[in-house]
């Protein structure tokens, strides 16, 4: 069944084609971007609720100052969802130019939302030169957001996967950690209330319910299609016969949960919880490092393997200082600043680059990057797996809501 | 000063709040009925509402928001009438009355977020005694913080409108000759309980029945404290229709909207209900005064509020003091009662990105604060010079007896109003209206939206001493031939300089804790120390978090030590004034 599943995954990618983008044979117009870009402030509207990458934005935005003389205002959200409603107040409002939002952090719903109605300037990605590096081969979500194809709408800047992350103190032995939905359950049933989630209206709270949508549906097609009421209710039924068994054993019975993945691993290091998740493969590292997490955790991912999906930023219609955020976005897929993203010192977020478009002196900037126990092998994450179309992600919200409103 | 400028005081300055907020709350009706053509809807009717209450969990919020709304009201009220007591029968806990204003000082978040920690099941409370006494390992699967039951939000409004309450009763007092009347009372036989209950408390009671009604509009309504301790699914009311106001899906407003407005009745009902009850419990209690006890359950009941109401305190202190640990913790984890690593790091890290919202909050503050002191001193002027308040003159409505204060109950309703409004009512409409106008974003639209909430407690806390002023001292400059304007500035104000100073730190306070209004106003892009920290208490890193609490708690606090400070300064040397 699972090799089924993956091969079906495989051929369905095999259909959506890439989307055609022109050569970027820009360097003349770079130039006037840039000069046009110099003294302008950039008004970067990301989710600020990661300290290591808030300081990751901080950082960018020193160095974009030196070299571009572009400022950079890290506008701090508690939700994306938060810009995307201030542009669309802004068109309610008629102001097609001079909006206060020159870019954004995006993907999913969101950014679904804000290309369907028009709210995003582009195609972006054939203006900038070092786009030309990015994978849009084999880390196929740089392309293709939650089954919408970006069409250059969007700036892939960071790769995400989810990965669990276990106390080893808690759990000596690797062998016990559950690689699966069944083994999840399993292990709640022996650890009532050591296991949660964040609340689904968070994206990582929706994201594993999604993960365990893919565990346990009967038809993964389906998922790569807009969900309909017929196929989401055949396709979600095993997820919610599983969550009602897995609900009670949850960490407070299941009546309260995270508000995100950063008070998931709060909950971790209060040691109230076993077992959280996130979206960073090295969340472990970067977190055990820095004091959030014991330096006894470590990460694994499922069997299956799990989701990936790719962080954007992308340019509102009205944008004030497009060139200077068009620098910012093109500074952000820089070689040594995708290196440094990486380092679990830093962010620890996988690159978005295809190595192999690399000079060499660039590809050993990859080479020289902070070394952890707490970082998952390739093969204990497994296969990174596409996204399901973003209304999947709504509805399993929604239903999760429904199910789980009145206790 | 210019006497038509004098004038025209009272009606700018009801302008200034009340047009934001009639503004407000008809951007919010209009889409609460099917208004709302920027979003193609335009078709009147009570689709939105049929959407609010079809939405799962619908009952559970409105039940949550009514229980934590009441419970905090009237668990204030009693525990503020005990602590009252204490303060005012007993010269040596009136010293306590002093560590008051510090607190009320603190933002409702700062507090909340210290709160959070303090009572988790992981928490440092637990901390101290695990697992030596508790045996208690791991901690223990118990809810505290996001409880259903919504306690921890009530616990959080208790620590922070007990001390209000506190000092509105103690200010009352002042002007009621209470140390003769206690006396008399002591001497007829009455417990020092009794005596404050049956003798004082009846006489001051009018004038804290305004600050109780706003003390259970904002239990109602609060958001920042319910986004960090209240129950996430279902959430308050006011939770609710801030979460759909921001929602990716645009057509969620009109039911954010019916939301809003269904939570201002509520208030609207909530408040003649208490009205109701108020007077009901007037007539008993005065058949229970007539009786004529002298101590009896009094006592001990008094003595339990005021006991709880000193436990309150001291939360406070150690909630303070765990959020300055937290702040210089390198690691800190279940069981240990202390951090295992100890850095400045933290500071060090926040430093650069703290100055800017730092520099933010205390720019917007003092600027709606210079705004509000110039308008209310106008006012008070304007009225001395025997124009029309701004609180317009009516029979006296209490039984204090003294005619000198007592200024209409109607326009200081007015007065309450922006305290009475559930902010998520008017803001968002008000929001619309600055983007209509391109002024959202603009420290202009935040520093007004702050003025809305600055000039009420501004002025209310001004008024009494302001007309407590002993017009001979004017009288006599003037028959010196000073100019209005020179007796204003060498006569009135340095006489009145402590109550003006401290005025000003309550305005600047409350302008720091200011969530919601940075919010809508600064489009988050004129970040605050209160937003900063909201957004971070959601999850992120506790270190962090604590930062940026603490400094919210210090810098208002830092206003009430300038505002003695520079009293001090001004008088140095000069005895009377000092």
């Amino acid at each position: 069944m699972p090799m089924n599943r993956r091969t079906h995954l495989a051929s369905l990618l095999a259909l959506l084609s890439a989307p055609t983008i022109s050569p970027a044979q820009t360097a003349p117009d770079w130039a006037a971007t840039l000069a046009k870009a110099r003294g302008q402030t950039v008004y970067f509207n990301a989710w600020a609720g990661d300290a290591q990458t808030n300081a990751f934005i901080a950082w960018a935005g020193a160095e974009l100052q030196a070299r571009h003389g572009v400022q950079v205002t890290h506008v701090r959200l508690k939700d994306t969802a938060e810009a995307v409603t201030r542009v669309i107040a802004e068109k309610a409002a008629g102001r097609t130019a001079d909006g206060s939002i020159d870019l954004v952090w995006i993907n999913g719903p969101n950014f679904l939302a804000m290309k369907q109605q028009g709210l995003l300037h582009g195609p972006v990605t054939p203006l900038l030169p070092n786009f030309q590096l990015v994978d849009t081969t084999v880390k196929r979500s740089n392309v293709i957001d939650f089954t919408t194809p970006v069409d250059g709408f969007a700036v892939p800047w960071k790769l995400a996967q989810i990965v669990f992350i276990y106390d080893s103190a808690r759990i000596p032995n690797p062998a016990d950690v559950p690689r699966s939905a069944e083994a999840l359950l399993a292990w709640a049933r022996k650890h009532p209330g050591r296991l949660t989630h964040p609340n689904p209206s968070n994206f990582l709270g929706a994201t594993f319910l999604k993960q365990m949508l893919y565990e346990l549906a009967p038809d993964l097609a389906a998922m790569q299609q807009p969900a309909t009421d017929e196929t989401f209710a055949r396709t979600s039924a095993p997820l919610w016969a599983w969550y009602a068994q897995l609900r009670p054993l949850l960490w407070r019975g299941g009546r309260q949960f995270p508000d995100n993945g950063s008070a998931q691993r709060q909950l971790l290091n209060d040691g109230e919880i076993d077992i959280t998740l996130s979206f960073n493969p090295a969340e472990a590292a970067v977190s055990a490092a820095s004091g959030l997490l014991p330096p006894t955790v470590r990460s694994f991912g499922l069997r299956k393997g799990s989701i990936g999906n790719t962080s954007f930023v992308a340019i509102p219609f009205n944008a004030a200082h497009k060139e200077g955020a068009l620098v910012l976005a093109n500074f952000l897929l820089a070689p040594a600043t995708q290196a440094r993203a990486q380092d679990i010192a830093q962010m620890g977020s996988p690159n978005v680059l295809d190595l192999r478009r690399l000079g060499a002196a660039d590809r050993a900037l990859f080479d020289r990057l902070t070394p952890s126990a707490a970082l998952p092998s390739a093969a204990d994450l497994g296969p990174p797996q596409l996204e399901p179309h973003a209304s999947w992600m709504t509805r399993v919200t929604a239903e999760w809501q429904r199910r789980t409103a009145n206790p | 000063m210019s006497a038509a400028l004098l004038r025209a005081a009272p009606a700018l300055t009801v302008a200034a709040f009340g047009l934001p907020i009639a503004a407000g709350l008809l951007g919010t009706v209009l889409p609460a009925f099917g208004h709302m053509p920027a979003i193609g809807v335009d078709q009147w009717g009570l689709q939105a509402w049929q959407a609010l209450f079809d939405h799962p969990g619908f009952a559970t919020s409105l039940w949550l928001t009514l229980r934590i709304g009441l419970l905090a009201t009237v668990l204030s009220v009693l525990l503020a009438v005990g602590l009252a007591g204490l303060l005012a029968t007993r010269p040596a806990a009136a010293r306590l009355g002093a560590w008051l204003a510090p607190v009320l000082a603190t933002p409702h978040s700062a507090l909340a977020i210290g709160l959070a920690f303090l009572i988790a099941p992981s928490g440092w409370l637990v901390r101290w005694v695990s697992p030596g006494l508790t045996g208690w390992a791991l901690p223990p699967d118990a809810t505290t913080v996001g409880h259903v039951s919504g306690l921890a939000v009530v616990a959080c409004l208790l620590l922070k409108e007990v001390p209000y309450l506190v000092l509105m009763i103690l200010g009352a007092l002042n002007q009621v000759a209470a140390p003769a009347q206690l006396a008399a009372a002591r001497a007829l036989g009455h417990s020092a309980a009794s005596a404050f209950l049956k003798v004082l408390l009846p006489q001051v009671w009018p004038q804290i029945r305004l600050p109780v009604f706003a003390v259970l509009a904002f239990s109602l309504s609060v958001v920042d404290v319910a986004l960090v301790l209240g129950p996430g699914n279902p959430p308050t009311l006011a939770v609710l229709a801030l979460r759909w106001f921001s929602a990716p899906d645009v057509q969620r407003y009109p039911q954010a909207a019916a939301a809003a407005l269904l939570l201002l009745g509520l208030v609207a009902a909530c408040l003649l209900a208490w009205h109701a009850a108020d007077r009901l419990l007037a007539r008993l209690g005065r058949r229970w005064i007539e009786r004529g006890g002298r101590g009896g359950a009094v006592v001990p009941a008094s003595a339990l509020a005021a006991g709880a109401g000193l436990v309150l305190l001291a939360l406070t202190a150690l909630l303070l003091l765990a959020l300055g640990l937290w702040s210089l913790a390198g690691a800190w984890r279940y069981p240990d009662a202390l951090p295992s690593v100890w850095t400045l790091g933290n500071w060090q890290q926040q430093g650069a990105s703290l100055a800017g919202p730092a520099a933010n909050t205390a720019l917007v503050a003092l600027c709606a604060t210079a705004v509000a002191l110039v308008l209310t001193l106008a006012c008070l002027e304007n009225e001395s010079a025997g124009g029309v308040p701004a609180k317009r003159r009516a029979g006296p409505t209490g039984n204090t007896g003294r005619t000198s204060n007592t200024g209409g109950q109607r326009s200081l309703w007015l007065l309450y109003l922006p305290l009475l409004v559930p902010q998520v009512a008017f803001l968002f409409g008000a929001q619309v209206l600055l983007v209509r106008a391109r002024l959202d974003a603009t420290y202009l639209a935040v520093v007004w939206t702050h003025l809305i909430f600055v000039l009420p407690y501004l002025y209310l806390s001004l008024a009494d001493p302001w007309r407590a002023f002993d017009a001979r001292y004017a009288r006599t400059g003037a028959s010196l031939g000073a100019s209005r304007w020179r007796v204003f500035w060498r006569i009135k104000l340095p006489i009145l300089l402590k109550p003006t100073l401290i005025a000003c730190a309550v305005a600047f306070a409350v302008s720091v804790g200011q969530y919601l209004p940075t919010l809508f106003a600064g489009s988050g892009r004129i970040a605050t120390l209160t937003t900063e920290a909201v957004t971070l208490a959601s999850g992120a890193d506790r270190r962090v978090t604590a930062v940026w609490a603490l400094l919210q708690a210090l810098l208002p606090l830092a206003a009430f030590v300038l505002a003695t400070a520079l009293h001090r300064w001004c008088f140095a040397g000069r005895r009377g004034m000092a």
